[in-house]
């Protein structure tokens, strides 16, 4: 029915494609929004996070995948917490002790990984049931997406409160920071219009697709229906 | 026989009151206490009064001219919006920070949740207060150091009024009443404010339902727990003072985001009244009233739940453990 060509399940581009765009943690599935809120104040924060997540993301999906045939059923959830707790507390010390100035910058939301509902999600949805390649690539994906989100935000906040990106000032000096958009209720309102975009654009193709569609549909019934008149005669 | 029976559905009687013809009357309520403070502010008050008015409108023009809908400029709504915002403008704000304040309002607050009677807060007040979080420097700088502030009774400390009262000075209650004091351009007239409101009231625009409950409860408030004792004087600066007159006449009683409930109306008339004493006496600044006029109007929809009135011959139920109220 589309003519879009549909890549191939579990290969490892299919994989980030669908963590970075189709399904797109923050800005499709919308999960994951308490750190993404809370930490865009600025670009490098929004990066220091998401790559943070992505490497507890891809540990934990790897090991989940691995032990996926052993985990019971019903005991699954403490396992994955287990899991990811394990890792959270790897990442956070490595971080104490090797990038201090991220660490107090990201300070609670680095814990806060472990209940982080994208790693428990992907460990439920995906890498308890596929094997470990698809697993670690999903993980890579889901990472890399959420990481885009977190600095989409974290620019456009830094851009407008602070007039800066990256630190750098790229704004005139006579350019008056809008305060608001580092507080929270800035993190809201930016949060609010990119996803607006983002399903505008989506709907929008969509309906071209079902209209695309519905033309052929009435093209071919035109054409069965030109036959039996012909056929009738 | 057909001739004689007009068959139509219902409503059978129209009022001649249309959207256009009320927004048009508040904003002659609201002219004279706007003229006044040009007046007092000179010339640069009216270019702020004039940007906000010009931006709000266009804002809502190039949005609906955007999103394809219906170009509903003429019916003056975001007009008012951008007039309510430029006098609760400081006179001597930069010019642009009310014309972003007027888009804020009318794109995020009105037009984002649905246009006209869609928003669930008081637009021109959520701008001020974006504003207000945005550049708190600017927004509460009332000095006008020109040749306009010749008319301004001035305090020592040069703060407004209000802010003079919460550090331990007494108000100078007639010129607070006239409005010849520091604060925002439409603000500090009382008594303009007070002839205003009276226009709408006696023009059935709004009822006094909703002005009187919420100064009554302030004063009260204001008496217990403001700390002065049984001083009428101190009641009757903290009335004048600020923009709890425009608000109480002008925001609280916008038609979008009061209750519609009668009984809700007190309700909410008190929480306003109690809200802004709390901010005023208990918070950190002298002024509260466009934080608890936003906030108040985000209960609008709990309080109109629970004072929904039963249909004629319904008896309402019990409530049982657990039911909706």
């Amino acid at each position: 029915m589309s003519a879009k060509k549909e890549l191939t399940p579990n290969t490892p581009i299919e994989r980030i494609y669908n963590g970075v765009a189709k399904e797109n943690p923050v800005l499709v599935q919308m999960i994951g929004m308490c750190p993404l809120l809370a930490v865009t104040t600025s670009v490098s924060n929004g990066i220091g996070m998401g790559l943070t997540t992505m490497v507890v993301l891809v540990l934990s999906n790897i090991l989940i995948s691995l032990l996926r045939k052993v985990i019971p059923n019903s005991l699954r959830m403490p396992c994955y917490i287990g899991v990811i707790a394990s890792f959270v507390t790897v990442t956070e010390l490595s971080l104490k002790a090797y990038l201090p100035s991220l660490y107090e910058a990201l300070g609670l939301y680095i814990p806060l990984i472990v209940v982080n509902c994208i790693i428990m999600g992907r460990a439920e949805a995906f890498a308890g049931k596929y094997p470990v390649v698809p697993a670690f690539f999903d993980g890579i994906g889901m990472g890399l997406g959420f990481t885009v989100g977190l600095v989409i935000l974290g620019a456009v906040r830094e851009l407008l409160g602070a007039g800066t990106l990256l630190g750098y000032h790229v704004l005139p000096a006579s350019y008056q920071p809008i305060n608001m958009f580092i507080m929270a209720p800035g993190a809201f309102f930016v949060l609010a219009i990119v996803i607006a975009i983002i399903q505008k654009r989506n709907a929008v193709k969509e309906e071209k697709a079902a209209a695309a569609a519905k033309k052929e549909r009435e093209q071919i019934l035109a054409a069965t229906t030109g036959m039996a008149m012909s056929a009738g005669k | 026989m057909a001739g004689k029976f007009q068959v139509s559905s219902s409503p059978h009687i129209r009022a001649k009151v249309t959207t256009s013809k009320i927004m048009l009357s508040v904003i002659i309520a609201l002219l004279p206490a706007a003229l006044f403070g040009v007046w007092l502010n000179g010339p640069y008050a009216a270019l702020i009064l004039i940007l906000s008015v010009a931006a709000a409108v266009l804002t809502e023009y190039c949005y609906e001219k955007v999103t394809k809908g219906k170009i509903t400029i003429s019916d003056g709504s975001a007009a008012l919006t951008g007039l309510l915002l430029g006098m609760n403008m400081p006179p001597r704000i930069t010019w642009w920070m009310p014309v972003l304040g007027s888009v804020f309002a009318i794109l995020v607050v009105k037009q984002f949740f649905g246009g006209l009677g869609q928003n669930f807060m008081n637009p021109a007040l959520a701008g001020r207060c974006f504003l207000m979080l945005s550049f708190a420097g600017s927004m509460t700088n009332f000095n006008v150091a020109d040749a306009a502030a010749a008319k301004i009774v001035d305090t020592v400390s040069g703060a407004t009024p209000l802010a003079a009262i919460k550090a331990g000075e007494t108000g100078n209650l007639l010129s607070m009443f006239l409005g010849t004091t520091k604060g925002t351009i439409g603000e500090t007239s009382a008594l303009l404010i007070l002839i205003g409101g009276i226009f709408l009231i006696c023009t059935k625009i709004i009822s006094p339902r909703i002005p009187l409950v919420y100064l009554g409860t302030f004063a009260v408030f204001a008496l217990i727990f403001g700390g002065h004792g049984f001083d009428l004087y101190y009641i009757a600066c903290e009335l004048c003072g600020g923009g709890i007159m425009l608000g109480a006449f002008f925001m609280a009683t916008d038609y979008v985001t009061r209750p519609i409930t009668v009984k809700g109306q007190y309700v909410y008339a008190v929480i306003l009244g109690v809200m802004t004493g709390i901010f005023r006496i208990f918070g950190g600044s002298a002024e509260g009233t466009s934080y608890a006029i936003i906030f108040t109007n985000l209960f609008v929809p709990l309080i109109e739940r629970a004072t929904i009135p039963a249909g004629f011959g319904v008896v309402r139920e019990k409530k049982k453990g657990g039911g909706a109220a």
